[in-house]
């Protein structure tokens, strides 16, 4: 056991640092964090001019290969920038679904023409991606998707509609699960498909969210003709490259969502230093005290757990299913911090962004209410205890 | 950076697995929960032949000079077992404070005689006020005739009763800092005036005692450590006693989980084994998650003990604040999803269920350790 680093690995950590600290743009703090009613596409313009910045710095993708815009590094120093990241209350990045899910997969699973064609480009934000893996009838029991994929020459065609899609309304490509062979076993004839999504016949349509943001979608897809060669990972192959896509997703939850524990953390921790209940600092409040500091331990505990998979992938194991767990503490911490967030504010958690009265400019009013979906998005957490149970307990299938 | 054991930490494992099938079944636990001493000699002297009752100890005194990380790894195994005797009082109290506090002689005669398995030594802090800070500390030592007077009550004291001799933590100055004026003292079970009386506990593979002190006198030479000046040295040993027993809890844990999992398998109801249905499945997912994190935050606390860090206490008390409840929900939980043979006395569930309750309050409960928490982030 042994949490020191390399002199490289140091000097990279003070790169970073000095690096975030005359970086982090003013604008963020004051405007995006301040005031919580900035309208979304500016914040989209914002972030996506932040990952650019990062991409140009070369503190994203770490760990992904040099020739596609990575930088060939191991996990120790991405984790090291993400902790950086949490320390310095970095902004997000618009890219997520496609530095986390969408790269690794191509890399995984790319021809040499996919990955020089779309790698380079998720990483400086040139195109954002989203995946299009739910639909009506198929989320949970995901295998049971009903996109239909057609062939007619060199081409698919496919029709059919996706729910709950994240970020199609600004996205350029999406992951897409379609099944091209009905007759074959549920997870036998699924194909997955890098689309673009500016092809005729693929229409967006924002769905609102009970935050009062439209930022999933449907998307419906009316006869769109894709080249074969978007085929990733072979035809009929769709389900285990989905899986691969879904196992990155549940790691890079692992870092970048620790990431942003922390940071809400410590936004409690603030919020309860300025915030008084019954004449009296919330800090000085017994019980008050037992729940942040619980909340501490639990993040605290999330972070070695993590070290420790973090291990195990340095050694040269795959992550597995315990990745699952991850997800799954993750979203029950988190739901509780913010849960917390609006017991310290009390009678002011009542009031949102537009008021002048609103903590904080109603952030944690609307971070409280998204934190409802983590525990649906990225499968939820009753089939994150089916997996845990099943694949890490082998207990028998219900 | 590698957050993981080395493979002789591994071998370790393996080998104290084995060690404990084959020597520590329940058969024989149940039979020391039975006699007031909780160990036999013959077993007693097989853990020295290993190595294990010197594990933590400098090599000049006898012992293997491994550290805590090598002793995590143990304590679970120990756990696991729910290893009655007392190699916790002996080792991990008595010992440990010589080792902290005491002068090189008393170093010289006691640790390796302990690490041999020659001597057993226990540690008296605690009081009726079930206090673990230092002003739970009002027993009293007062100078007299060129040595001292002991008086007062300790209580919850491990394995007194079959020690060779007590640490006794007195009182010697009254002061504003309840943490000056405690000072260490080396004295011999059979002192005249002395009185260790066996008390009768839930976990009975965990031997309490209640310590008696009417006026007993000791020499100068039964101090250790400096007069007034005890309190960093017990503090350091409750923080590395603290770490030991989380990891023991750890093991406990773990059993558990892997006893309920077992069961769920081949337990039939309704014509499916229970594990298929998700009341229980998830239940299991639950104590696997939490199982995990409390190993995690045990080890950490384990290196940063090892290491000096100046987090050690802020690691200790978290893995203490978690893993108290983790184990205590672990196994309810645990005989919850047996069923009915799992609140039999035949079923080795309530062993862990007992040692679960009686090391959430040793060294401090969850609350207790989140307020530590609290005062260590500063809030
Ligand atoms: C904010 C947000 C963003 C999202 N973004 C995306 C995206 O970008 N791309 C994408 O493809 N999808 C996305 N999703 C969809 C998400 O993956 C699905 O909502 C999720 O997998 C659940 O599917 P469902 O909504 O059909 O619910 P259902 O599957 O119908 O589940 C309903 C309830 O039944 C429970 N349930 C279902 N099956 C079982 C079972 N076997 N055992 C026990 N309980 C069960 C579920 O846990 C849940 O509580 C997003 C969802 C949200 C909320």
């Amino acid at each position: 056991m042994d949490f020191t680093l390399t002199p490289e690995q140091e000097a990279l950590r003070a790169e970073v640092r000095a690096w975030l600290t005359a970086n982090i743009p003013d604008e963020w703090v004051n405007q995006i964090v301040g005031r919580a009613d900035v309208p979304r596409a500016e914040a989209y313009d914002f972030m996506r001019a932040w990952q650019r910045k990062l991409y140009d710095a070369g503190f994203i993708g770490l760990t992904w290969p040099k020739e596609y815009g990575g930088r060939g590094l191991t996990f120790m120093e991405e984790l090291i920038v993400q902790e950086e990241m949490a320390l310095a209350k970095a902004p997000p990045i618009l890219n997520i679904l496609g530095v986390g899910m969408a790269g690794p997969t191509i890399i995984a699973y790319g021809t040499e023409a996919q990955k020089s064609r779309y790698v380079s480009k998720i990483l400086s934000c040139e195109e954002i991606w989203c995946q299009g893996y739910s639909e009506p009838n198929a989320g949970s029991d995901l295998a049971s998707l009903q996109m239909r994929a057609v062939k007619d020459g060199e081409c698919w065609v496919i029709s059919g509609q996706k729910v709950w899609t994240s970020l199609a309304h600004v996205a350029d490509r999406m992951m897409l699960l379609a099944r091209t062979d009905p007759d074959a076993k549920r997870h036998k004839g699924i194909t997955y498909f890098l689309l673009d999504m500016h092809l005729p016949g693929v229409t967006v349509k924002p769905l609102k969210q009970l935050t009062g943001d439209a930022e999933f979608n449907e998307v419906f897809l009316d006869n769109v003709r894709v080249h074969e060669s978007e085929v990733l990972g072979g035809v009929n192959n769709g389900w285990a490259v989905g899986l691969t896509t879904l196992m990155y997703e549940r790691l890079a939850l692992g870092f970048g969502l620790q990431v942003r524990l922390r940071i809400a953390l410590d936004g409690v921790v603030d919020l309860a230093r300025r915030m008084e209940k019954d004449g009296r600092v919330i800090t000085k409040d017994r019980i008050m005290r037992q729940k942040i500091a619980q909340l501490w331990i639990e993040t605290e505990a999330l972070k070695y757990t993590g070290a420790r998979g973090i291990t195990k992938l340095l050694k040269g194991e795959m992550p597995g299913p315990e990745a699952s767990s991850g997800k799954m503490i993750w979203v029950d911490t988190h739901q509780r911090m913010q849960e917390l967030a609006m017991e310290i504010e009390g009678p002011y958690s009542q009031l949102t962004r537009g008021s002048d009265w609103a903590v904080e400019g109603g952030l944690w009013q609307y971070t409280f209410l998204r934190s409802r979906a983590n525990s649906v998005e990225g499968g939820t957490t009753e089939i994150q205890k089916n997996i845990i149970g099943e694949r890490v307990l082998g207990l028998p299938k219900d | 950076m590698n957050f993981g054991f080395s493979e002789e930490q591994e071998l370790l494992r393996a080998t104290a697995r084995k060690f404990f099938e084959n020597e520590c079944p329940s058969t024989f636990v149940r039979a020391r929960m039975e006699e007031p001493g909780g160990v036999t000699d013959e077993f007693w002297t097989k853990l020295a032949e290993q190595g294990w009752l010197g594990l933590v100890y400098p090599e000049e005194v006898g012992g293997t000079g491994l550290g805590f990380v090598d002793l995590v790894v143990l304590m679970e195994e120990m756990g696991r077992a729910s290893m009655p005797g007392p190699f916790f009082s002996t080792v991990l109290l008595g010992g440990l404070t010589i080792l902290e506090a005491g002068s090189t002689a008393q170093r010289k005669e006691w640790l390796a005689r302990i690490a041999s398995g020659q001597a057993k030594v226990a540690l008296a802090l605690t009081e009726p006020s079930a206090r673990w800070d230092a002003a739970g500390v009002t027993a009293t030592a007062r100078e007299e005739g060129g040595g001292f007077v002991l008086s007062g009550t300790k209580l919850f004291v491990l394995d007194a009763h079959i020690a060779e001799a007590i640490v006794v933590a007195m009182r010697t100055r009254e002061s504003g800092r309840p943490e000056d004026g405690v000072s260490l003292f080396l004295v011999p079970r059979d002192a005249r005036g002395l009185e260790a009386r066996l008390l009768p506990t839930m976990d009975q593979t965990r031997k309490l005692c209640e310590v008696k002190l009417g006026d007993v006198r000791v020499g100068k030479d039964a101090l250790v450590g400096t007069k007034d000046g005890a309190w960093p040295a017990i503090d350091r040993v409750i923080q590395r006693a603290t770490v030991a027993l989380c990891a023991e809890m750890c093991g406990g844990a773990q059993k558990v989980l892997d006893m309920t999992t077992d069961y769920a398998k081949i337990r039939i109801a309704f014509g499916r084994p229970i594990g298929a249905y998700q009341g229980v499945k998830h239940k299991a997912a639950d104590m696997l998650v939490e199982v995990e994190n409390a190993k995690s935050l045990t080890y950490y606390a384990a290196w940063a003990v090892d290491e000096n860090s100046p987090e050690a206490p802020l690691a200790v008390s978290m893995a203490k604040a978690y893993v108290s409840d983790a184990f205590r929900r672990a196994a309810g939980n645990g005989i919850q999803l047996h069923g009915g043979i799992g609140f039999t006395w035949e079923h080795d569930l309530h062993l862990y269920f007992k040692r679960a309750k009686g090391s959430e309050f040793t060294f401090g409960d969850a609350t207790y350790h989140r307020e530590r928490v609290a005062q260590l982030i500063s809030l």
